[in-house]
């Protein structure tokens, strides 16, 4: 009797074990890496950002709010402020810019609209560094765009506009069209078409039919778009870099100026826990609207 | 007549329209291509420097093949981004079938965590790597980018895999193991040879995030070895030669190529098999 109970008991052990070997398989290595590699080191990136920084940029682990009241500086203050403000406005361009684009592709068969799309984004595979530095060669005081300006007489001295907001804003949004055009294709693409013809024949007129049915109908593409521009350009901190020179400090050069420049990890980490907050919220926002898995990154 | 009148006015502004939406298309089309068009143009300018264009060379092109220490970069570049490639394609495909099939108690954990790497800007990413290289002693270089990209490359894994996988019969696995096959046989027989197509997608996202990746591996290349974005961004500030356009525009050119080659490869092969089924008949 006893000896029955053991190797029962044995044997269920044994299936619980062999039953989760599966997975252990699967889903073990994923976890193990996300939990190493993303969980952990935010884990410790919030409590650097509570640390003091030491004379020579190592830390001492005692806690302070200063990181984060330096924030307040009225400095570092207008760095945010800036970074927000072309974020957003990159942002806001994308979708103007690459709505209409997406329509368009959609409107095509699906054959030609899955050319136009790689067509897009073929561009992305040469280094992006190399095409902001064209961009930088275009924009220069005697580069192409001023030479063509002026024979055209549009100009009579060359635009200094190298090392401007406006270029480094041009910058992001050829860094940035691509991932609006992207999720915009696939919400506009799933849309159900016979609902703008229902609202045409209702006698809605084409800003209205835009307006109350096309835009509410592609709000997750629309959402997804912003969470793609919006975000990536606050931290593009090479862009800046490249279009802006010493100008344009933006909030992605200062954090990696805190690690790699002036080795205060402190305050540089409490900058990154402020993104993380800022891309919190917006997935907040979009988590409201879509589901995150709709989010067609790729 | 009035009516027919209306009509053929309504389809000349539709078709006006569409004509506006195409120029419109080709205008984004041009603004995209801007910057290839004078990276390639200024891949051939004989000046040095490359901050104006002087007149038109190739010799940038010879050097690139005979004596250029750029190719070096770009195999590291590549190491980087196969070994990630790869690490991603094994952890991703299984991830994505273990967090779609079983229940578990970190699952929710773990689902939500693999959209931080997508959607927290790449710096924030980058310098939490870095610091945890410095305080696990972890040498910064070659192994650390990788661990570093495989990182911001499992996600997309997991996520385009999972997509593939709600669209799969499953019940053909089921049949497999009916007729005695076990777990192991049934992946490698069965589950593996139809996500194939997801894989080649996935494992093309990745070498694509990979390749070019600035931000992250900026904090994590070390000293000593750097893939060619590194290198490039360290040029940039002195200005590129146009050696460094040359290359570029090599790499595009051999994308397009395979692209090119890839479609017309398919295009014979639907050809061959639709005459294939034609005979059938």
């Amino acid at each position: 009797m006893s000896d029955g109970k053991v190797t029962l008991a044995a044997g269920g052990r044994r299936a619980g074990i062999r039953g989760k070997m599966p997975i252990f398989a699967t889903a073990g290595p994923v976890s193990f890496w996300m939990m190493i590699f993303v969980l952990l080191p935010l884990i410790y990136v919030f409590v650097i950002s509570f640390m003091t920084r030491t004379q020579y940029g190592g830390i001492e682990y005692s806690l302070t709010l200063d990181n984060y009241k330096e924030m307040f500086d009225p400095l570092y203050l207008k760095v945010i402020w800036k970074s927000l403000k072309l974020a957003f406005f990159t942002t806001v361009i994308c979708l103007v810019v690459g709505y209409p684009l997406a329509y368009w592709i959609a409107s095509k068969p699906s054959k030609l609209a899955a050319k136009l799309l790689m067509l897009v984004m073929i561009p992305y595979w040469t280094s992006s560094l190399v095409r902001l530095f064209s961009i930088n060669l275009l924009v220069m005081p005697n580069g192409l765009l001023n030479a063509f300006l002026m024979k055209l007489h549009i100009i009579s001295e060359p635009l200094d506009i190298l090392y401007s907001d406006g270029v480094v804003m041009l910058g992001l949004l050829v860094a940035m069209l691509p991932f609006s055009v992207l999720p915009l294709y696939s919400s506009i693409e799933k849309m159900d078409k016979s609902l703008i013809e229902a609202s045409k024949d209702l006698g809605a007129n084409s800003v209205t039919t835009f307006r109350k049915v096309t835009i509410p109908q592609t709000m997750p593409g629309i959402v997804g778009c912003t969470l793609l521009v919006f975000i990536p350009s606050l931290g593009m901190y090479y862009v800046p870099e490249m279009l802006g020179g010493g100008k344009v400090m933006l909030v992605g050069t200062l954090i990696k100026n805190q690690f790699l420049v002036t080795k205060n990890w402190p305050f540089g980490a409490s900058l990154a826990i402020l993104l993380i907050l800022i891309t919190l919220a917006m997935m907040w926002l979009y988590t409201r609207i879509g589901k995150l898995d709709d989010l067609e990154v790729c | 007549m009035a009516e027919k009148k209306q009509l053929s006015k309504r389809l000349r502004r539709k078709r006006l329209g569409r004509r506006l939406s195409n120029v419109y298309a080709i205008l984004v089309y041009a603004f995209i291509y801007i910057p290839i068009a004078i990276m390639i143009l200024f891949s051939f300018n004989s000046q040095k420097h490359n901050y104006y264009f002087e007149h038109f060379t190739t010799e940038w092109y010879v050097k690139l093949f005979t004596q250029s220490d750029l190719w070096g970069y770009l195999v590291n570049s590549l190491i980087v981004a196969i070994v990630a490639t790869a690490i991603s394609i094994v952890i991703g495909v299984l991830g994505a079938m273990g967090l779609k099939r079983f229940e578990f108690k970190l699952k929710q954990v773990i689902n939500n965590s693999l959209y931080i790497p997508i959607v927290i800007p790449e710096v924030v990413l980058g310098i939490s790597l870095l610091m945890l290289f410095e305080i696990a002693h972890f040498p910064l270089g070659l192994g650390a980018m990788i661990l570093a990209h495989a990182t911001f490359c499992i996600p997309f894994v997991v996520i385009i895999m999972r997509g593939r996988m709600a669209g799969m019969d499953m019940s053909i696995e089921e049949a497999s193991q009916d007729l005695g096959a076990n777990r192991i046989t049934t992946f490698f027989r069965i589950t593996l040879p139809l996500l194939v197509p997801g894989i080649m997608s996935s494992a093309f996202m990745s070498f694509t995030l990979s390749i070019d990746d600035v931000i992250i591996s900026n904090f994590v290349s070390g000293p000593y070895s750097t893939t060619l974005p590194i290198k490039i961004l360290s040029m940039v500030k002195v200005g590129l030669k146009p050696d460094v356009n040359a290359m570029t525009t090599v790499m595009v050119a051999v994308l397009v190529l395979g692209l090119l080659l890839n479609s017309v490869v398919q295009a014979l092969w639907k050809k061959r098999a639709s005459t294939n089924i034609k005979t059938y008949f």
